[in-house]
């Protein structure tokens, strides 16, 4: 904007000065009107001088140049449209899979809405005074017109403004109830129903500790970094803290919470829609938050019955002579110091329970996909594949690390 | 203003290699690639010893895995119970890194289980540096100000060296005079 009106202004003050020049052509939308405004009261006979009209068939085509590629340049779509592109999948801030996600999208979307309508008023009333101001009318009205029109369009502004206070006053409540209600929404998010899953859900730099509690505890299980919640109930999560400060965030569902050690805090999901969708840590916690996330798969309530049991029973013991190669040095080795296997000697209780890793969609807290080739890359250079997180180098020989991620696979 | 003297400049040269100094008290090896097996004879002067003992990292990993390995359930939080204190100056089988990472990997009899296979050998040097700042053995600038629990005590950036009393040779044998 400001390179096209300087060199409007350069070219024309080389040919055609002007003696009003002064008073603000380099502002003005309509330039070749405004230069001889004095002299001329119509504006079309500014346009016989010579040297004027050169420079404005030189300026013309500039401008009409100009705003052809203004129209076709790439930059100010491209990157809206690739942020659009953005919204949508399995882990996004536009998701209504969840009911406390649709109720803040619809908050959102209205919030949007008011405040553009409103944006493009002011805008609007902006422009039209900048418009007026610059505008010829009041140069081309003799004066007792102008003071004709003086009382109507005291009136008019008078109205206006009344009217325009009370837009303003009437958005602001509604938005305020509006933001009520979803707020109410938010704090009931299923009304007196109780929550039917209860799991607490435990931070650690970093990946995802979950228990899931049941009114049986002998049916209590543990898994990690993937959470399945049923359609249409309410989860209720738990939230702590072993180390520093997470937060628990699955946008396609709900808004975000923290998890503080020390403190308990909770958050209650109702998913509306099936299917899978990634959480993350939204709260920066260390070398690798990048790579704290989190799957949760909403399942039918069938699935997911089927899936809890599933993840009730103990590992069931290799079958084949590699895998159970695997076993003895997992049971024997390190393996056995840090993580759980259900059913077997394997009982700590600092890292990721693997009773059921293989059935499991990602490793490493979604770092990467559960692959033989990643569950081999993890294992052989846990430091490698994720600098600085706390499973160590272990320095496992070809053989027993074929073995040990030969006995994974196994648990399924 | 007076141009400053060259003694100044030479001053401040001598002066800014002191700022080097703080340096490596963060470096973080994290790939812990362990070195050729030599843990079964912990030697003296092993350079690792230095390596991890005045490392804030290893520090604070060996402070995490103290809690983790369950180390309190025997020796407290250094205090003793089950087993020997150790924010004393008093050590049984030595008090150097050497012989702490040995005590911890090859145990000790009654009761210090042996950790061979239940942790690396990275970790037991972390565990180490972590056992000699209970005793206020650490630099200062080294050790955590904050702990992985609910602490009783203040933190070991700011405790006094009082307990500072190295005993570098083990405990006379009962009978003999201290």
């Amino acid at each position: 904007m400001r390179r096209r009106l300087f060199s409007w202004t350069a070219v024309s003050s080389a040919k055609a000065p002007s003696p009003r020049r002064g008073e603000g052509w380099g502002e003005g939308a309509r330039p070749p009107r405004k230069i001889s405004g004095a002299e001329h009261p119509h504006p079309t006979l500014s346009l016989q001088g010579e040297g004027f009209q050169a420079a404005t068939k030189k300026t013309r085509c500039r401008l009409i140049s100009r705003s052809r590629t203004m129209r076709l340049r790439p930059s100010v779509p491209l990157p809206l449209a690739l942020a659009l592109a953005g919204c949508g999948g399995i882990q996004t801030i536009g998701g209504r899979e969840g009911r406390d996600a649709a109720l803040i999208n619809d908050l959102f979307t209205l919030f949007c809405i008011v405040t553009g309508i409103f944006f493009a008023a002011i805008m609007a009333f902006l422009f039209a005074a900048y418009w007026r101001r610059r505008g010829w009318r009041a140069d081309r009205m003799p004066e007792e017109d102008v003071a004709l029109e003086a009382p109507s369009r005291e009136r008019f502004l008078k109205v206006g403004l009344f009217l325009w206070t009370g837009a303003v006053i009437g958005g602001l409540m509604g938005l305020a109830i509006a933001s009520f209600f979803t707020d109410r929404g938010l704090a009931h998010p299923n009304g007196d129903n109780k929550p039917v899953v209860s799991i607490e859900l435990t931070g650690n730099q970093w990946w995802w500790d979950a228990k899931y509690h049941f009114h049986d505890p002998s049916r209590d299980f543990r898994t990690a970094n993937e959470l399945h919640i049923p359609l249409g109930a309410a989860t209720y999560i738990l939230l702590k803290a072993n180390d520093v400060i997470h937060s628990f965030w699955v946008p396609n569902l709900a808004g975000k919470q923290d998890l503080i050690p020390g403190h308990t805090n909770d958050i209650v999901l109702v998913p509306t829609k099936p299917g899978h969708y990634r959480g993350q840590c939204a709260e920066y916690c260390g070398l690798q938050h990048a790579h704290m996330a989190l799957d949760i798969v909403v399942d039918t309530p069938a699935d997911y019955q089927r899936w809890v049991a599933r993840q009730q029973q103990t590992a069931q013991a290799p079958a084949d002579p590699q895998a159970k190669a695997g076993y003895v040095y997992f049971m024997n080795k390190q393996c056995s110091a840090c993580h759980t296997v259900a059913g077997t000697p394997a009982g700590g209780q600092v890292a990721p329970d693997l009773t059921h890793v293989a059935s499991r969609a990602t490793i490493a807290a979604g770092t990467l996909p559960n692959t033989p080739g990643s569950l081999h890359a993890w294992v052989a250079d846990p430091q490698g594949v994720k600098p600085g997180n706390n499973m160590p180098y272990i320095g496992l020989n070809a053989d027993e690390l074929h073995a040990v991620v030969a006995y994974l696979e196994t648990l399924k | 203003m007076d141009p400053p003297s060259r003694h100044s400049f030479l001053r401040t040269a001598l002066l800014l290699p002191l700022l080097l100094a703080a340096c490596d008290r963060e470096q973080r090896d994290m790939a812990g690639q362990p070195k050729a097996e030599t843990a079964a004879f912990v030697a003296k002067g092993d350079p690792r010893a230095a390596e991890y003992e005045n490392n804030a990292f290893h520090i604070a990993q060996g402070q995490r895995l103290f809690a983790w390995m369950n180390c309190s359930g025997c020796h407290s939080h250094g205090g003793g119970g089950m087993g020997p204190p150790l924010m004393d100056g008093k050590w049984r089988y030595g008090g150097k890194m050497e012989d702490i990472v040995a005590s911890i990997l090859y145990g000790r009899p009654n009761g210090m289980p042996d950790w061979r296979n239940k942790i690396t050998e990275q970790q037991a040097w972390e565990l180490a540096a972590y056992v000699r700042s209970l005793s206020g053995q650490s630099r200062k600038d080294a050790v955590g100000a904050r702990t992985e629990e609910m602490a009783v005590t203040p933190p070991q950036s700011l405790e006094s060296t009082e307990r500072n009393l190295v005993a570098e040779k083990p405990l006379s044998p009962p009978g003999e005079p201290q």
